[in-house]
């Protein structure tokens, strides 16, 4: 039963982080209908950025502003740049534009950085708390959880409380009665993607001291990022961070009584199980649109 | 479509007979290319083959069908770590009963993806088989005593058979085994395409509803359509472990399914001859890439990479000049690359033609 214990709060900061992977893919869907298969690979790409920073003596925390401010360039200029031309094709065409980002940034970081694993340092502790018998939950761990919580209360408020976030939800729900009300529905869909990239961009700060940063460190965790939100709907920014946690927990039991090598072939299994059963996700609110 | 077919006189009228006539048409010229090349090129010949036969089977699964796989990489590795743990024993069965088991596996596999597959669409469908080509290289470690973990297993292939003389290029002996596998592929999926099935296939690509509405059961279509793509990336896959004389999991990399795909957009999708050129393309680019470091004394990091920076503008500069879609719009944009004019393509392609889907139905 301890061990139980320890293993479920264990999963709780990975599930953190997936579910703000998870958050920043529906923030894309709900705004452009796109699945940006790239966010992980341009987070991974930020957080190149910030180890570098570190490495030229930079605090943990400047580095985490560049990571962030990365995100928010990186993510602007794709949707403007690259995806704005295919958001209203056929959904393959936008898949496989995010594809070729994802293989470019890739090879970029492979150009720039190497291909060896880097561990990204962190000035919190990773020595677990012991409550008894359960040992979990380092000081790292409560950052990562308190980061994302935080995130995701800030996003929550901009989109209900602040004139942008309005903005922002009128140009996702209906872009062509917002634009004739005056909203720029373009630039709010940039502004949708760069958060977004933002949100990556912390994720693969907060999980690279425990996946070594390399040019495909973060593809699993784009995998279970996106499993998250699935299970979430893909439409519910809420269901993204439940679905998130969710696979987060359950990805770490399957390491510690299975096997840590199996993990994505679990979050393969989840995904298949839930698209099969319910193909709008477990939080959907939509019901018209069928996987 | 059958109009066409039928102007067509003499022995060639007879899909079947053409198709095996270029078959071996290019099998002698083949022979004697492969014959007279340095070790280099034939051995750079023997990939373009395995090469083929995978862009080949995924062109069926995306041009054809309609249906996005980013997992073909994984798909190859089932077929590799197969031909490799058969090939590992003490009495190792013949090359050719290999490789058709290393086809049986992988399609097996294919069938329980593609039953999957067939109830996903678009974005889902290229997310789950991205799953699958992430986690599969795990199980490498996870069954560490059977695949070898990391460092992978070494693939015990023979020499070539003695009478064709002691001196005979190991090389060369590869590009035929890689050719010949290419040949029979490339020929049994045009049969394909032209048939019934194919022609089914393309049905459910681009409109399930009327398709099911003529009678065209979409699910099972789709399976099938998975399962004979699979199989050809399980050919490929044990193709590349004879060639390469080892397989592991870094081999097998998302990076190696998305360069399949990209293989599959440049040669135009839904065109087998397509797949030929987007294979060669495939093999040339890194060659390309270390030959470019090299004058311009770039690290090795860069000469790695290079070959991916490439295939992915190609995957975004496709598909912005295409916005009609992967189908049709691709093919006929490279057809007017290539300075032909559409009508050539007419004769398969009538179908492909009208077809602006919404693969999200």
């Amino acid at each position: 039963m301890a061990r139980f214990l320890s293993v479920t709060l264990g999963g709780l900061s990975g599930g953190f982080v997936y579910a703000a992977v998870a958050l920043s893919l529906v923030l894309i869907w709900r705004a452009t209908r796109v699945l940006n298969f790239a966010q992980g690979a341009m987070a991974m790409f930020t957080a190149y950025l910030a180890y570098r920073v570190i490495e030229h003596g930079a605090s943990y925390w400047v580095a985490l502003v560049v990571a962030l401010v990365a995100g928010l360039v990186m993510g602007a200029v794709v949707e403007r740049v690259l995806v704005r031309p295919v958001e209203n094709g056929p959904p393959l065409n936008a898949v496989v534009v995010t594809l070729g980002v994802f293989i470019i940034v890739e090879g970029l970081a492979g150009m720039f950085f190497g291909g060896t694993p880097h561990r990204y340092p962190t000035h919190f502790s990773n020595v677990n708390y012991t409550f008894g018998d359960v040992s979990a939950l380092a000081p790292f761990d409560i950052w990562v959880i308190v980061a994302v919580a935080v995130v995701a209360v800030l996003l929550g408020a901009l989109f209900r409380y602040t004139d942008v976030g309005l903005r922002m939800r009128a140009a996702a729900f209906e872009g062509e009665v917002a634009r004739m009300l005056g909203v720029r529905v373009g630039r709010m869909l940039t502004l949708g993607w760069a958060l977004a990239a933002v949100i990556g961009a912390l994720a693969a700060v907060l999980v690279s001291p425990n996946v070594p940063l390399s040019p495909t460190s973060m593809d699993a965790v784009f995998v279970f990022g996106f499993t998250g939100a699935v299970i979430g709907g893909l439409d519910s920014p809420v269901g993204a961070l439940i679905g998130g946690v969710g696979i987060g927990l359950l990805l770490n039991y399957v390491a510690a009584y299975a096997g840590g090598d199996l993990q994505t072939l679990a979050a393969l299994a989840v995904l298949v199980l839930v698209l099969m059963v319910k193909p709008n996700g477990l939080f959907s609110t939509t019901v018209s649109r069928r996987v | 479509m059958s109009v066409l077919t039928l102007t067509r006189r003499g022995p060639l009228a007879n899909t079947l007979v053409r198709h095996l006539a270029f078959a071996v048409l290019g099998g002698v010229v083949l022979f004697f290319l492969t014959s007279t090349v340095s070790a280099y090129r034939d051995f750079q010949i023997a990939n373009v083959g395995y090469y083929v036969v995978a862009v080949a089977g995924l062109t069926v699964l995306t041009g054809l069908n309609g249906q996005i796989s980013l997992g073909h990489g994984a798909l190859m590795m089932v077929g590799a770590y197969t031909a490799a743990l058969l090939l590992e024993r003490d009495n190792p069965l013949p090359l050719v009963v290999v490789l058709l088991l290393s086809v049986a596996v992988t399609a097996a596999v294919g069938a329980l993806v593609g039953a999957a597959a067939a109830r996903l669409r678009g974005p889902y469908l290229a997310g789950a088989t991205l799953a699958f080509a992430v986690g599969l290289p795990g199980l490498t470690s996870h069954y560490a005593d059977t695949f070898g973990g990391d460092n992978g297993l070494n693939v015990l292939t023979g020499p070539p058979p003695e009478r064709l003389g002691l001196d005979f290029p190991p090389e060369r002996w590869q590009a035929w085994i890689t050719l010949t596998a290419a040949l029979i592929t490339l020929v049994l999926l045009a049969n394909l395409a032209s048939s019934r099935v194919g022609r089914s296939f393309r049905a459910v690509r681009d409109d399930e509803v009327s398709a099911e509405l003529a009678g065209i059961h979409v699910a099972r279509t789709q399976v099938l359509a998975f399962i004979i793509s699979a199989a050809c990336a399980g050919l490929a896959g044990g193709l590349t472990a004879v060639v390469s004389g080892q397989v592991s999991p870094g081999a097998f990399s998302v990076a190696l399914s998305l360069s399949i795909l990209a293989g599959a957009v440049l040669g135009g999708l839904g065109s087998l001859t397509g797949a030929v050129y987007g294979a060669i393309a495939l093999v040339l680019m890194p060659s390309i890439s270390s030959s470019a470091s090299d004058r311009f004394t770039l690290s090795t990091d860069v000469q790695h990479n290079l070959p991916l920076l490439v295939y992915g503008a190609l995957l975004i500069v496709v598909m912005l000049a295409a916005p009609q879609g992967l189908q049709g719009g691709v093919r006929r944009l490279f057809g007017l690359l290539r300075g032909r004019a559409p009508v050539t393509s007419v004769r398969n392609e009538s179908v492909t033609e009208v077809s602006v889907t919404d693969p999200e139905r």
